[in-house]
């Protein structure tokens, strides 16, 4: 099954001064163009790694990732990133950093100076969208956690790219703004669509936002599971207090348990 | 009534003005000779009768602690890139800057004499060599703790290094850099004095030099007094342009090694 996303049979040794780390061994995960794919797995199973894989930032020792029908052999050069530390630039305004992306993307790159009024009018919508409009112009450091992920995730999605990565984006928020920013992100989701793979410690937070659900193993990581989520879309809130919805959670933590007792 | 704050700027020049007082009262009351410690007033005098001599070896040391800390600055900046362009460099290099720069610079002072002959030119490369490595060091430490998660995004954007460069490492590197200066100018001025005190014809330590052969004790205080004062202005300089040069690292709280 060729998917946006594939991974076939892929193995990962971090060298390091005292051997090697086998982070991933037998990993394989197919994403379909447009879906919400999450992965869960315990701590240090090599999600992070799995990302990178996907983005090219580091390659297989063994097997094939190929995104879009093209081996990956090389950073993709469109993939949007956001992690769990917002990483904005102290130096830059809000909207510099969300239009980040456009400096370094083609065809943006090239367009930026002429055009960059109407990016700067791209970016601020964008920024209204999460709820962060009229902050362009502060400096991140004078916005709250919250709003620098909002910021963080703007900046990832800029230049609308097919493909958003998403390691523990929310993991770092307090419950209220860590579901606030689900609905941002279904809310965005559903209106472009793009194919995304988000990596969570959080259940509900997979089974609220996702169409399949992959459980990884410990390290060695791969997937044991896939779960797709037939929940209908779109999603409120109050659906994870559904029974069906917390019969998922169950299962799922179940499943988790078990992995990590291996 | 004078308030709390109002206490808290005016201490250090309440400070300043007691201890001097404190050091003229101690002079006269235990009859200190002069030529073991002049009292404030005597070398008060020394600046009033010598203030040409002064003035005018202050503008050479100035000039070549200036010169030096420049090419310092061009020097240290672009190796700091450098460096700091490649974890392999920076692991490579850093060792052996470290060696270099644990090597006291008073001792190169006599081989950059024999080699230049007496003057300012090795007191112009004291002030560099001194002040040149933390430069390179913070520009370069600026630039090597990028986050890596920050270059992961760009680089999943097609980045190439030198737009992660230009768009994180160097932007970044600046409280780095400024810092390092404020820190750089102080040593090229160290510098440049130790030199002119081994072997120069003009500069305040060539003057106090003199003065103390001469046995001249409230010039050399005077000679003294007037190093530490260009000192100050110096770091204060450096200091206020570093504040206001790069307020995000100050604002942001996250303050550059200095
Ligand atoms: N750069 C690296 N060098 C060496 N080993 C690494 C490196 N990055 C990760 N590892 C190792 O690879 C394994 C998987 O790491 P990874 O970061 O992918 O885990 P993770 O599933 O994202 O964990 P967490 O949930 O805690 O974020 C870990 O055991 C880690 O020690
Ligand atoms: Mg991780």
């Amino acid at each position: 099954m060729a998917g946006f996303v594939d991974i076939e049979d892929v193995e990962l040794t971090y060298r390091g001064e005292n051997g090697g780390v086998l982070a991933l061994q037998g990993t394989s995960l197919s994403v379909g163009k447009g879906e919400f794919a999450a992965v869960v797995g315990p701590s240090g199973c090599g999600k992070s790694t799995l990302m990178k894989l996907v983005t090219g930032l580091v390659r297989p020792q063994r097997g094939r990732v190929a995104v879009e029908g093209a081996v990956v052999d090389g950073p993709l050069k469109i993939a949007g990133m956001a992690f769990q530390n917002p990483t904005l630039l102290p130096w830059r305004r809000t909207i510099d950093n969300v239009l980040l992306p456009m400096e370094i993307v083609e065809p943006h790159r090239g367009r930026f100076r002429a055009e960059h009024a109407r990016y700067k009018t791209m970016a601020e919508e964008l920024l209204a969208t999460v709820g962060l409009g009229g902050f362009g112009d502060r400096y991140p450091w004078e916005l709250s956690g919250g709003m620098q992920q909002r910021a963080s995730l703007c900046r990832a999605l800029i230049h609308q790219p097919a493909l958003l990565m998403l390691d523990e984006p929310f993991a770092a928020l307090d419950a209220f703004t860590r579901e606030e920013l689900w609905c941002v992100l279904r809310d965005l989701w559903e209106k472009h669509r793009f194919t995304v793979i988000l990596v969570t410690h959080d259940l509900r937070e997979a089974v609220f936002l996702a169409d399949t659900i992959h459980v990884m193993s410990a390290r060695p990581g791969r997937i044991v599971t896939t779960r797709r989520i037939d929940l209908a879309r779109p999603r409120e809130l109050s659906v994870c207090y559904e029974p069906a919805f917390v019969d998922i959670v169950h299962e799922l933590r179940d499943q988790i348990a078990t992995v990590r007792r291996q | 009534m004078i308030s709390e704050r109002q206490w808290e700027r005016i201490a250090p020049w309440a400070f300043t003005a007691a201890s001097i007082l404190l050091w003229e009262l101690a002079c006269r009351l235990f009859r200190v000779d002069p030529f073991v410690l002049p009292a404030p007033s005597a070398i008060a005098e020394a600046f009033v009768i010598y203030w040409r001599p002064i003035l005018r070896n202050s503008a050479v040391t100035l000039w070549t602690t200036l010169v030096g800390f420049g090419i310092a600055v061009v020097f240290g900046l672009v190796c700091g890139i450098v460096v700091g362009w490649s974890r392999f460099i920076y692991s490579g290099l850093y060792p052996v800057m470290v060696g270099f720069n644990s090597i006291p610079k008073v001792a190169v002072v006599p081989i950059l004499i024999i080699w230049f002959g007496i003057g300012e030119v090795p007191a112009i490369l004291t002030a560099f060599l001194i002040s040149f490595f933390p430069i390179v060091v913070n520009v370069a430490t600026g630039i090597a703790t990028t986050e890596p998660e920050l270059e992961d995004v760009l680089r999943a954007l097609g980045a190439k290094k030198l737009d992660i460069m230009l768009k994180v490492g160097i932007p970044r590197s600046q409280p780095y850099f400024f810092g390092s200066l404020k820190v750089a100018i102080t040593l090229a001025f160290v510098g440049a004095v130790v030199s002119e005190t081994v072997g120069a014809n003009a500069g305040i330590g060539h003057l106090m030099l003199q003065a103390g052969s001469n046995f001249q004790m409230p010039l050399v205080f005077a000679g003294l007094v007037a190093l530490a004062i260009e000192g100050i202005v110096m770091y204060a300089i450096f200091a206020y342009f570093e504040s206001r040069v790069v307020h995000w690292a100050f604002r942001s709280g996250r303050n550059a090694a200095a």
